[in-house]
């Protein structure tokens, strides 16, 4: 035996393929739920006059499922994986572990069914009301523990940049969760907010930025940072470029939260702070997608042959548009065109879809046949999955540019003798054509994660995760 | 020692980058929001700004039980095109009594800040029940089902006026005590039409610069 390890050891990995699992599950869900409710906006009766079907307590239940469903699944899932091979050791409390993974499920679950039922704070991005924020908070501790116990006895000296990014998000995450959701409680399903109006408007972006920021943006870069490397075979391009990119990124994007309310009430010292924080964010935002792209120039010949590196790469382009996007709609000139607009829906989802949906599929691809011990069922129907991808999101993100710019110019515009050019009823009465092409783009890229998920299952189904061993190590050193 | 080195000690060390991470993600929200929570201006209300009725609160609550801040802003933004739409921008001292806030993100409709007193309540109520009754290019959702429920059915309104006194709204025992039976005989749809009706009336166009 090599000193280091320990007989039997070996990494816990069956509740990262529960985690995998459950995320697609949730992929497909909060998915379709987007496409009806973007039916929805093109003919208004879907909901067929009733309550838990109406736009407002879906659209809610949409960005509910996919942003704590599938994406925090997605990134627990993921932390534990990666946290074990680049530390040595098996998960700290593998229990708690379990306990993270179901508690988090059953906790969405129901409060998927509580947003359906009109419980809802009406903050975004934290619309579950108090019984759901502690659970939340008490699951989110677990985790923390799970990660950072499984850090503390890692037989590698040096903790790798993924764990930075994950640990970041860990901490960041619960620090804004449980500001933003104090509250008095006044039944199981009503709360109110210990912040009332502008104050209470300044806690909530500074809490929805950041939920972008440090989960959907810092966390997915975890991911990044462990799969990209491993998919190219290559090391990360610059140590160094990474190190400052990561502290200037945690330092900078806590700022820049007040963009969202450019114009309101709030204090203008607040607003200009917030746009010269959002532009500087522009540079830890790029200066880590060029550190992926240039990990993977060296292995460019894989992109012919490999679907899961292509999804990664092609993540990468979408984040570094809409790390560029981001800072320019935070530009006040910019931003009172845009704000209010369909145009923030597609900056979300160039996010939300070029990045994170594309950046973990393309993890899964790389990473379920490994759990199983097996090739992925179809190399073919990866490829289709693909380009739907890559489709659906350019539609997308191009519908909401035309709806959101014309909606910001029209409802600005003025005649010459300084009147409202247009109704607003005229405006939206020309917005379907946008909505409908929005409604197709949403369909083609739900098609494409249903075809994912029937890959993955044809993959992994009758097999069992396999037994991997932490490698033996003979020296601490690096 | 070099940047590089120095980085070392934190990444060998998992307490210090805790430290570190926490350290610096915390000072943005030290400097920029919790100055806010105290800025006083932004608690003063504006006007004859007052804490919301019995009928009014239980119909912003249904307000935000529909999700209709997920498609209507209630803030007016200081631009012409803007005030003259919707009228006079809206103030920070109108908003010290919203428990959440409720200016919203996105217009898919129209705002709502003021929309207080523009049309009669026949009109909302209409509107409410089938939008496109009476806009007919409406892709408003319907709301039946408002005009069939009790709008104190949770028995709630004076516990929920209870604990907003405890934050502060100034309520006072009779206000709390004759809450339930100013609901008495309400729908839902009564109550939210009570709340769209006092919307940014609060600040007259003349108290605006």
């Amino acid at each position: 035996m090599v000193s280091g390890t320990v007989e039997g050891e070996r990494y816990f990995d069956r509740v990262v393929t529960a985690l995998v699992m459950f995320s697609v599950i949730w992929a497909v869900l909060g998915m379709t739920v987007g496409v009806y409710i973007a039916a929805e906006l093109i003919w208004p009766t879907l909901d067929f006059g009733l309550p838990w079907l109406s736009f407002g307590r879906l659209r809610p239940l949409h960005t509910n499922a996919v942003i704590f469903g599938f994406g925090v699944s997605a990134l627990m899932g993921t932390a534990f994986y990666s946290v074990q091979r680049t530390s040595h050791v098996p998960l700290y409390a593998p229990r708690l572990a379990w306990f993270c993974c179901y508690a988090w499920q059953f906790t969405l679950l129901l409060g998927g069914l509580s947003l359906l039922a009109g419980w809802n704070t009406s903050k975004e991005y934290a619309e579950l009301e108090w019984p759901f924020d502690i659970a939340i908070t008490v699951i989110w501790v677990c985790f923390a523990i799970v990660f950072f116990g499984t850090i503390a006895r890692r037989r590698i000296k040096p903790i790798y940049v993924s764990n930075w990014f994950y640990g970041g998000m860990i901490i960041v995450i619960a620090m804004i969760h449980i500001v933003n959701s104090l509250a008095i409680p006044v039944t199981i399903s009503k709360s109110y907010s210990l912040f009332a109006g502008a104050q209470d408007a300044i806690v909530q972006w500074w809490y929805g930025h950041n939920a972008v920021g440090f989960l959907l943006t810092g966390g997915f870069l975890g991911m990044m940072y462990y799969f990209l490397p491993k998919q190219a075979d290559r090391p990360i391009w610059s140590y160094r470029l990474s190190i400052v990119a990561f502290w200037a990124f945690t330092y900078s994007y806590i700022w820049a939260g007040p963009h969202h309310l450019h114009y309101s009430s709030i204090p203008d010292w607040v607003q200009s702070l917030a746009v010269a924080m959002s532009l500087i964010l522009l540079a830890p935002s790029w200066a880590t997608m060029i550190n992926g792209i240039m990990t993977v120039s060296g292995a460019s010949q894989k992109l012919r042959t490999d679907p899961a590196l292509k999804f990664i790469v092609l993540s990468l382009a979408f984040y570094g548009l809409a790390t560029f996007e981001g800072p320019m709609l935070a530009i006040k000139s910019v931003n009172v065109i845009s704000h209010y607009t369909d145009w923030t829906i597609g900056h979300v989802h160039s996010g939300a879809l070029g990045w994170n949906a594309l950046i973990t599929f393309g993890t899964f691809y790389f990473l379920v046949p490994r759990l199983v011990g097996t090739v992925l069922y179809s190399v073919r129907l990866a490829n289709i999955h693909f380009w739907m991808a890559l489709a659906g999101t350019m539609l997308y993100i191009l519908a909401m540019w035309g709806a959101g710019v014309s909606q910001g110019l029209l409802w600005l515009s003025l005649d010459e003798i300084g009147e409202l050019s247009f109704s607003f009823k005229d405006i939206m009465a020309s917005m379907p054509p946008y909505y409908a092409l929005r409604f197709v783009a949403g369909l083609v890229f739900l098609l494409g994660a249903v075809l994912m998920t029937y890959n993955l299952y044809m993959t992994i189904r009758g097999r069992r995760t396999i037994h991997v061993r932490p490698p033996a190590v003979t020296s601490h050193q690096v | 020692m070099n940047g590089v080195g120095l980085h070392k000690k934190l990444e060998e060390n998992a307490g210090l980058l805790i430290f570190g991470i926490l350290f610096v993600s915390t000072i943005g929200g030290l400097v920029q929001v919790l100055p806010s929570l105290f800025q006083e201006s932004l608690k003063t209300p504006t006007g004859t700004t007052r804490p919301y009725s019995a009928v009014e609160l239980a119909g912003r609550d249904i307000y935000i039980r529909e999700g209709c801040s997920v498609c209507h802003s209630q803030q007016i933004r200081p631009l012409l095109a803007e005030v003259k739409r919707y009228g006079p921008y809206s103030r920070a001292g109108e908003s010290v009594y919203d428990r959440p806030f409720l200016w919203g993100s996105k217009r898919t409709g129209p705002d709502l800040h003021r929309v207080g007193g523009k049309y009669s309540d026949i009109w909302h109520r209409l509107h409410l029940i089938n939008p496109r009754d009476v806009v007919p290019n409406s892709i408003m959702p319907a709301y039946p089902w408002l005009a069939e429920r009790d709008a104190n059915a949770g028995n709630d309104i004076h516990l929920k006026m209870i604990a907003l006194r405890k934050l502060g709204h100034p309520y006072s025992d009779e206000q709390i005590e004759a809450a339930p039976a100013a609901l008495e005989g309400l729908t839902d749809i009564d109550a939210l039409i009570g709340y769209l009706q006092i919307l940014g009336t609060w600040t007259k166009p003349e108290d605006t610069p």
